[in-house]
């Protein structure tokens, strides 16, 4: 295990235009980074402004991929809703859909069958590996590293064909349904889950020798992007970032849901509160995601994988909140119901948003090279971040 | 036994006969000049088609296997493909700069060729200041990069050339101290002295560890001149987009890849020569039969297959590491490179002056 | 501290809180005017320390605008929602941005989706919108746009 041995900065020292950022003198250097660059996978627009290679400021402009989900959801019944969630963060499709579905069971009251729990279980999980595997090979090739995105495809594409033969997709499942899931697993899926976590289990210590143990990654990333806990907290970060910085925030283990509560897993803390901490905290994560299924593979329970629900679903007049983990932090679903059969207001608390307000805080005093290393490590998925 | 220096006798001799000697030099010059030519358009393919191979193989994948057998000719169809394509010069680019830098880095490829010995007595200038023509050229290099960077008019172009500047600047010294490491064995600057030094063994077997170490800090060194990861700061793509050459498309840009592949083949080409022989057979001491079987492989041979080794090394390097920061890339210069080789240089020049070396 | 205790402690903070019932986690109504002093006890008494702010939104209820607050403490790990009243046609609320930091892009999101003013924000600005998008409140329910939206 990696230890952090020094933290370099203080979060006081690179407080916003103070300090020996002035003392160097000479005149602004305002470069766009975005909305077309290799480093911000997606159009994300950051203005940097620079000293040399010293970085001042950095000002998020969003919106180039925003399409009002929340405004088009107000218009698509409970049923129909779910399936937009999938296009926000398309990495972890498979939990926004939980988180929803979630939601409108909340309002309506219905026991989901124990099988369908276990199921989403297994799906949530098994999503999660495949971001955080995607996120390892894209934040590597940020770093100058190409070799380990291939790498970490090569497994990923056997989670998208274990997804591809129950939910008939491989990046947008829409397998969650108000209820339980769509379909029941398909014959061949435990087995070929088994498989993976046997093939997993040793590229995961591939990863650690290719990446992780690494001289020149490992002075990238540690004491880069410096985020205390009380500032994560306050920034509203979640997810692998805040728990790089050891806030607890994780939803599985504090506000447990479907059958997290009687599933054996930690909650992955590391105290470094640089990127290296939050790297340490995904790649760790995997072995627990691991874990978890191993734990529940063999035991989905017979029965419906579907409670039986009406044909128009609506909800009765009120709010409901609900939230899950998903890859990238907390998601939380709020639903203003006027009892109608479409939500009057729909509030969709997407991690990637907080977390990539707290980049600026982060980077200020570092390089550009210090930007992209930390950018790598917030996992910002762009489509969650507009929505 | 056959060998590139009777050809070149040969037709030396021949054009003696029918010319009178001006006109020979001429010609000598002018067929000189397309060798060297298609020799830098022959190597680009070779290398670039070879890095595609190598980082294929690193990542698990095929690499080119459409165009001809296994892809060879893939590059080929790529070059055709950049000559056709339009030349973009930006609107506000400094056009004689932006248009002439491409060149620049070329020439200074080319130059480069120029003391290398490709074979036994097949070189093409056999200057007595071989070495370090090559260290004083090479820095050249950095003037191409820095008026492509200014001239693009790109905010991205010019900290790319910032960077190379710095970096290529603080490189060149400890790429320099490891060469006089071996030239201090040797007592001569001229390449085929330093080859014809090395025939009862290479200096990297007789140097002792000293050697290994200036051999070591040499590919670090000459790794970061010519711009190649983990010190590819100054097109770094993630963070530069392309860097330096972010505006350039077309035959200019493949150019600037061109002059890329050509310094990494030269430096490897240097690096064979000064530590792993050049093109003299591995050799050991007095073994006088085994050295005779050596002499059995062509010395053309030789050389390119202690060339391509070290590219290889080289390519490996870049599948498989992270990038470096400025600062760690200048500290690692600074605070630990040059005051190696400077204490390995002293180190050597007290085992040359006590003979410790085989 | 269960939902009774959280009631008692916030009626002695802010008498004029008036409760809702109903909901998951205890629901609080305030008047705008309150919010600042509010939300400065609810995060600095030892108490309560609500010190992460999830979730930050508008309500557009045609009559009035409803600004939610959704609370919780990573300490003792107790949930409150507040929400003020806004009027429609003027809607203004203390930013809560130098609190909780998290509150700054949430209430820009907030700013250009439903016009509320919030007031000392420090960049108030468009975030997700383009530019000349100010004033038009996409998200309020009387929001046209016959050329990108499509009626279901």
């Amino acid at each position: 295990m990696y230890r952090q041995t020094e933290i370099i900065k203080d979060s006081s020292e690179v407080s916003p235009g103070g300090g020996d950022l002035e003392e160097g003198g000479g005149a602004e250097f305002v470069i766009n980074v975005g909305p077309q660059h290799p480093a911000t996978h997606g159009v994300l627009h950051l203005v940097i402004t620079l000293n040399g290679e010293t970085i001042k400021k950095v000002e998020p402009h969003l919106g180039f991929i925003h399409r009002s989900i929340e405004k088009m959801c107000e218009s698509l019944t409970y049923r129909q809703f779910i399936y937009v969630t999938s296009r926000m963060d398309y990495l972890s499709s498979h939990i926004n859909n939980h988180g929803c579905a979630l939601c409108v069971e909340k309002g309506l009251q219905v026991e989901i069958p124990p099988r369908a729990q276990v199921i989403r279980v297994i799906m949530d999980e098994l999503t999660r590996i495949a971001s955080h595997e995607l996120w390892w090979g894209a934040m590597a090739m940020d770093l100058g590293a190409f070799t380990p995105f291939f790498h970490a495809f090569r497994e990923r594409e056997t989670i998208n064909d274990i997804m591809e033969e129950t939910c008939g997709a491989r990046l947008t499942m829409n397998y969650m349904v108000p209820g339980g899931v769509m379909a029941d697993i398909h014959p061949n899926f435990q087995k070929r889950v088994k498989d993976f976590i046997i093939l997993f289990k040793s590229k995961v210590d591939e990863y650690d020798e290719l990446v992780t143990g690494n001289v020149i990654f490992r002075n990238r990333m540690k004491g880069v992007g410096f985020l205390s806990k009380e500032d994560a907290i306050s920034y509203g970060c979640t997810g692998p970032t805040a728990r790089g910085s050891t806030a607890s925030c994780d939803i599985r283990k504090l506000y447990p849901y479907e059958v997290y509560d009687k599933v054996e897993f930690e909650e992955i803390l590391e105290t470094g509160c640089d990127s290296f901490a939050r790297y340490m905290v995904r790649i760790r994560e995997l072995r627990q995601s691991i874990k978890i299924i191993e734990q529940l593979i063999d035991n989905i329970p017979e029965g419906d994988f579907q409670a039986k629900t009406k044909a128009v679903l609506k909800l009765p007049k009120g709010e409901f909140y609900s939230r899950v983990e998903t890859a990238r932090g907390e998601f939380g679903v709020y639903i203003v119901s006027e009892g109608g059969a479409t939500p009057y207001r729909i509030r969709f608390r997407s991690p990637g948003f907080s977390n990539l307000s707290a980049l600026d805080h982060m980077i200020r005093g570092g390089k550009i090279g210090d930007l992209i290393a930390a950018m790598g490590t917030l996992d910002l998925v762009i489509p969650d971040i507009d929505r | 036994m056959w060998s590139l220096s009777k050809i070149t006798d040969t037709i030396q001799n021949w054009l003696n006969q029918t010319f009178n000697p001006t006109w020979a030099l001429i010609f000598e010059m002018l067929i000189v000049g397309v060798c060297v030519i298609s020799l830098f358009a022959i190597l680009g393919l070779i290398l670039v088609l070879m890095e595609r191979k190598v980082s294929a193989w690193m990542q698990i994948r095929l690499g080119p296997n459409r165009v001809g057998p296994k892809g060879m000719f893939q590059s080929l169809a790529d070059t055709v493909k950049l000559l056709v394509k339009e030349g973009l010069t930006p609107g506000g680019a400094d056009k004689l700069l932006f248009n002439l830098a491409p060149f620049v880095a070329m020439i200074v490829a080319m130059l480069l060729m120029a003391p290398i010995a490709f074979a036994k007595d097949f070189q093409m200038w056999d200057l007595n200041i071989g070495v370090l023509y090559v260290s004083a050229i090479s820095s050249v290099s950095v003037i191409g990069i820095l008026m492509a960077g200014w001239a693009s008019n790109n905010k991205y172009s010019l900290l790319g050339a910032m960077r190379s500047g710095a970096q290529i600047v603080s490189y060149e010294l400890s790429a320099g101290l490891s060469a006089l490491a071996i030239v201090v064995l040797t007592g001569s600057l001229s390449v085929s002295d330093i080859i014809y030094s090395q025939a009862d063994g290479w200096w990297i077997f007789k140097g002792h560890i000293p050697a290994i170490i200036a051999f070591v800090t040499f590919i670090i060194a000459v790794t970061a001149e010519t711009n190649r990861a983990p010190f590819d700061l100054a097109e770094a793509e993630s963070e530069l987009t392309a860097g330096f050459h972010t505006e350039y498309s077309g035959m200019k840009f493949a150019l600037f890849f061109l002059a890329e592949y050509v310094n990494v083949f030269i430096v490897c080409a240097i690096g064979a020569t000064l530590f792993l022989g050049g093109w003299m057979p591995f050799h050991i001491g007095n073994w006088q039969g085994f050295n005779h079987v050596m002499d059995f492989i062509p010395s053309s041979i030789w050389f390119f297959g202690k060339t391509f080794f070290l590219i290889f090394v080289i390519m490996w390097f870049r599948w498989t590491f992270p990038r470096l920061r400025i600062d760690q890339l200048l500290n690692l210069e600074w605070k630990y490179l040059l005051p190696i080789s400077m204490i390995n240089l002293l180190l050597i020049t007290a085992m040359a002056i006590l003979k410790w070396h085989f | 501290m269960t939902t009774e205790e959280l009631k008692i402690k916030i009626t002695e903070l802010l008498p004029s809180a008036a409760f809702e019932e109903g909901g998951e986690w205890l629901t609080v109504n305030i008047g705008s005017a309150d919010w600042l002093s509010f939300a400065k006890q609810l995060r600095n008494e030892g108490s309560l320390f609500f010190d992460y702010l999830f979730c930050l939104t508008c309500i557009d209820w045609k009559t009035h605008l409803t600004m939610v607050y959704h609370l919780t403490s990573t300490l003792y790990r107790h949930n409150i929602v507040i929400k003020a009243k806004l009027n429609r046609d003027k809607p203004e609320i203390e930013t809560v941005s130098n609190i909780w930091k998290t509150a700054e892009f949430h209430e820009r999101e907030s700013y250009e989706m439903f016009g509320v003013n919030f007031l000392n924000h420090p960049d108030l600005r468009l975030l997700i919108l383009p530019d000349g998008w100010e004033g038009k409140n996409p998200m309020r329910k009387d929001f046209e746009d016959p050329v990108n939206m499509i009626k279901l």
